[in-house]
């Protein structure tokens, strides 16, 4: 058989190869012999999207839920920089893409030719590597390469730039070879370190482990070991909003999320801990707080695949650089041979200052028989859809933060937010790309009316493949993040935080032959709910919520970890626990 | 009234507040970076200096191995010990980079720089230019009646005062190569 091929066959071939099911894209001049070629077969299935963000933040639902990278294919010019914002994201959230620009031909590259852009020198701060290929023989390789970088060490984004004389012209194919690339990150940790770390583990009076995206990227085995550490030792668990799900909700060492909105108990485990594992987290801003009094009395172990996350913000004692599921197997090793030991009777006391914190219950708040508090409305969506095969995307803001405090994660891979860029407009398209993926699943985006509609237009998309992913609004006419930081931070100057002329979202739902559902009275939350859930079809629920309900517990910027605002219960004077400066 | 109790104009207003933890004693370093000599790879490593704020005080790059194209750059940055260690971590990831060598920390080392100076002047400043050189042992690669083009290799050191004791004898122009460096020894 001729390996012979023209370079768009030749793309086909490699994402056959790297075992590609999905192409999420949109065609346009600079890459019609692909779309030609994708035309004539029928493995690759192809999802078109309404606008080249939508692609990106699909392939990103696609690769977040199933651990696969995600594949776009777009054209040249302003194909490829409405992908830009997706490639940023993924960037961010270490999520593996390989998404496939068109280009101009080679002879015009430099010419300002029609939809041109220097798309590698665009797109090169935000992908994981790009590549330019100006010659159909190296295509093959490089595409394999490509899937190589971006699913190797810390996922993340490749993009692959083919000028369409590149796609035209003939060369031989190159099958995927899995030694070609000099690319190839440590996956093992240094034995002295792993060893160090569990000598910490084993005296640690008040340990706790900070778990992130780390732990999903590498795979259901170190969710698994992860698990297994956990229960082994009793040590209590908190994770990033990257990380929810890698350890179950239900797990009776979990603590919830940490953070700027994260749970009290978590937050003060954080700063009080004298051990601290972070597994696979990067100590972002939104975690630490103010950073000279983060944690400032523990031993700080980071397991980081990504040296350069070692050290960048926090200065930590233990840094082991490698893949996490390796990490946590070693570790596992060397404390059960060395006897399986922790310090229980201060273990015991920790816990029990644990249940202290927890018995604040940081995540009241006060209810309403009139009008639906957005925590009520998703308390009642998690009780509807817990027991179901249930995959959640958001949007970015208030909802997604309350989404993370309220919604409980059993598994990895059933939770897709954006959390490194904050992207408004993730959370449609990540629905869409998460129910490709699992057709027969429950996906729902929880979304607040203003990030919904900067990508509203993929609900096109949603009606076309019949994907009955769920669109759960949470609309209080704000901008409510900004309206709470305005309202907390700026004197309360509401500057254009709200919307005076929002859609009629039922209407919105059938224009696009979707369902539409829409609900204000608590009374008839449920019912609404059940009514989403039965549709065979994709919905929109218009759930209107309260419009000036803040977000808490939150750390204040610039604010350590212990002073924390746990908003009505402040006011209320319930919280007398001693050390905690609440502002 | 807020929550917060913050002052208007307060700095605290800012969502990023990462005052750094570490030493802030500045320390200059000159890193190695071996590279494949692939297009837009000089523009990866410059743009990581500039997208995250470091310094560059002088960087040199060619091919050293035509064979296996690859590419040595030499940068010489200047940071706290904190900033230096990204600066390597991060110049690491970079896809088509083999290999990163602090030759600060790795040393001894040997640096060297070329620069050819352009001097204008007449008689006794022009003798007094001629003497300069034969010290520094600058080579005249150029001359007119009344200029030389001088040509001189030495730390970056050596070349700051070749140049600052020409200045005044009519230094018109100077084209510096930036820093090559190697670690000393086996």
């Amino acid at each position: 058989m001729t390996r012979e091929m023209t370079g768009a066959k030749m793309i086909v071939q490699a994402l056959k190869d790297q075992g590609v099911d999905t192409v999420f894209g949109y065609p346009g001049g600079a890459v019609l012999p692909i779309y030609d070629e994708i035309f004539l077969q029928n493995d690759i299935r192809h999802i078109l999207v309404r606008h080249e963000q939508g692609a990106v933040h699909a392939a990103e639902g696609y690769a977040r839920s199933t651990g696969k990278p995600g594949v776009v294919l777009v054209t040249s010019g302003p194909g490829a920089t409405n992908a830009v914002t997706g490639l940023t994201d993924a960037l961010l959230d270490s999520i593996p893409l390989v998404v496939l620009t068109g280009q101009v031909p080679t002879f015009m590259i430099g010419s300002d030719a029609f939809q041109e852009a220097d798309t590698v020198g665009i797109t090169r701060p935000c992908t994981k590597h790009n590549w330019l290929v100006k010659d159909t023989e190296k295509l093959a390789a490089t595409i394999h390469e490509g899937f190589h970088v971006a699913t190797s060490g810390r996922p993340g984004p490749v993009l692959i730039d083919v000028p369409k004389d590149v796609q035209f012209a003939t060369g031989e194919y190159q099958p995927p070879k899995p030694t070609a690339s000099h690319y190839q990150p440590l996956v093992k940790g240094d034995m002295e370190e792993i060893t160090e770390l569990v000598a910490a583990i084993e005296k640690a009076e008040r340990p706790v482990f900070y778990t992130g995206g780390g732990v999903i990227n590498s795979g259901p085995a170190a969710s698994q070991l992860l698990r297994e550490l956990v229960e082994a030792t009793g040590f209590p668990i908190t994770s990033t909003l990257m990380g929810l799900g890698a350890y179950p909700a239900s797990g009776k060492n979990w603590l919830g999320m940490l953070g700027m909105h994260g749970l009290y108990e978590a937050n003060m485990a954080m700063h009080d801990c004298d051990l601290m594992i972070n597994i696979g987290a990067r100590f972002d801003d939104r975690i630490t707080g103010r950073i000279d009094a983060f944690s400032p009395n523990s031993t700080k172990a980071h397991i980081d695949i990504d040296p350069s996350s070692i050290n960048k913000v926090i200065r930590v004692d233990i840094p082991i650089v490698g893949d996490v599921a390796h990490v946590l197997e070693d570790i596992l090793k060397v404390w059960k041979s060395r006897g399986r030991k922790t310090n229980a009777e201060a273990l015991a006391n920790w816990q029990g200052q644990i249940s202290e914190w927890r018995a604040i219950s940081c995540l009241s708040y006060t209810g309403s028989e009139t009008t639906i508090k957005p925590q009520y409305a998703l308390q009642r969506l998690e009780a509807l859809t817990k027991d179901r095969n249930r995959y959640i995307t958001t949007e970015v803001g208030q909802h997604q933060m309350w989404a993370a405090q309220y919604l409980n994660f059993e598994d990895p891979n059933r939770w897709m937010t954006s959390g490194g860029l904050g992207t408004m407009g993730y959370g449609v398209p990540a629905s869409i790309g998460a129910q490709v993926a699992h057709p027969d699943a429950l996906v729902i985006n929880v979304a607040g009316e203003a990030s919904w509609l900067m990508n509203m237009q993929e609900m096109g998309t949603a009606t076309q493949y019949r994907l009955p992913v769920k669109q759960f609004i949470l609309n209080n006419e704000r901008l409510g993040m900004v309206r709470q930081w305005q309202e907390l931070l700026h004197g309360e100057r509401y500057s254009h935080s709200w919307s005076e002329a929002l859609p009629d979202f039922v209407k919105l739902a059938e224009a696009f032959g979707a369902k539409g559902i829409i609900c204000k009275d608590p009374a008839d939350l449920d019912d609404a709910i059940m009514e989403m859930l039965d549709y065979d079809g994709p919905v929109i629920f218009d759930c209107l919520v309260e419009k000036h309900e803040n977000c808490f517990p939150m750390i204040p910027s610039g604010k350590a970890h212990n002073e924390m605002l746990l908003g009505e219960a402040e006011t209320q004077g319930v919280i007398q626990s001693g050390g905690a400066v609440l502002v | 009234m807020s929550a917060l109790h913050i002052k208007k104009g307060s700095t605290k207003h800012s969502a990023y507040n990462l005052r750094p933890n570490f030493s802030d004693v500045q320390e200059r370093h000159t890193i190695t970076v071996l590279v494949e000599n692939e297009p837009g790879v000089l523009a990866r490593v410059i743009g990581l200096f500039a997208g995250r704020g470091y310094n560059i005080d002088s960087l040199t790059v060619a091919e050293v191995d035509h064979t296996g194209h690859l590419s040595r750059i030499t940068v010489v940055t200047t940071g706290t010990p904190q900033v230096i260690e990204q600066i390597k971590a991060q110049l690491g990831r970079i896809v088509p980079v083999h290999e990163v060598t602090d030759l600060t920390v790795a040393g001894p080392f040997v640096e060297r720089e070329l620069a050819i100076v352009k001097v204008v002047g007449e008689d006794d400043k022009r003798v007094e230019a001629m003497r300069l050189a034969d010290i520094f042992r600058a080579k005249v690669v150029d001359t007119t009646l009344n200029s030389f083009i001088f040509e001189i290799t030495g730390t970056p050191d050596k070349i700051d005062a070749f140049a600052d004791l020409m200045r005044p004898l009519g230094l018109t122009k100077i084209a510096r190569t930036g820093v090559a460096a190697l670690l000393r020894g086996e």
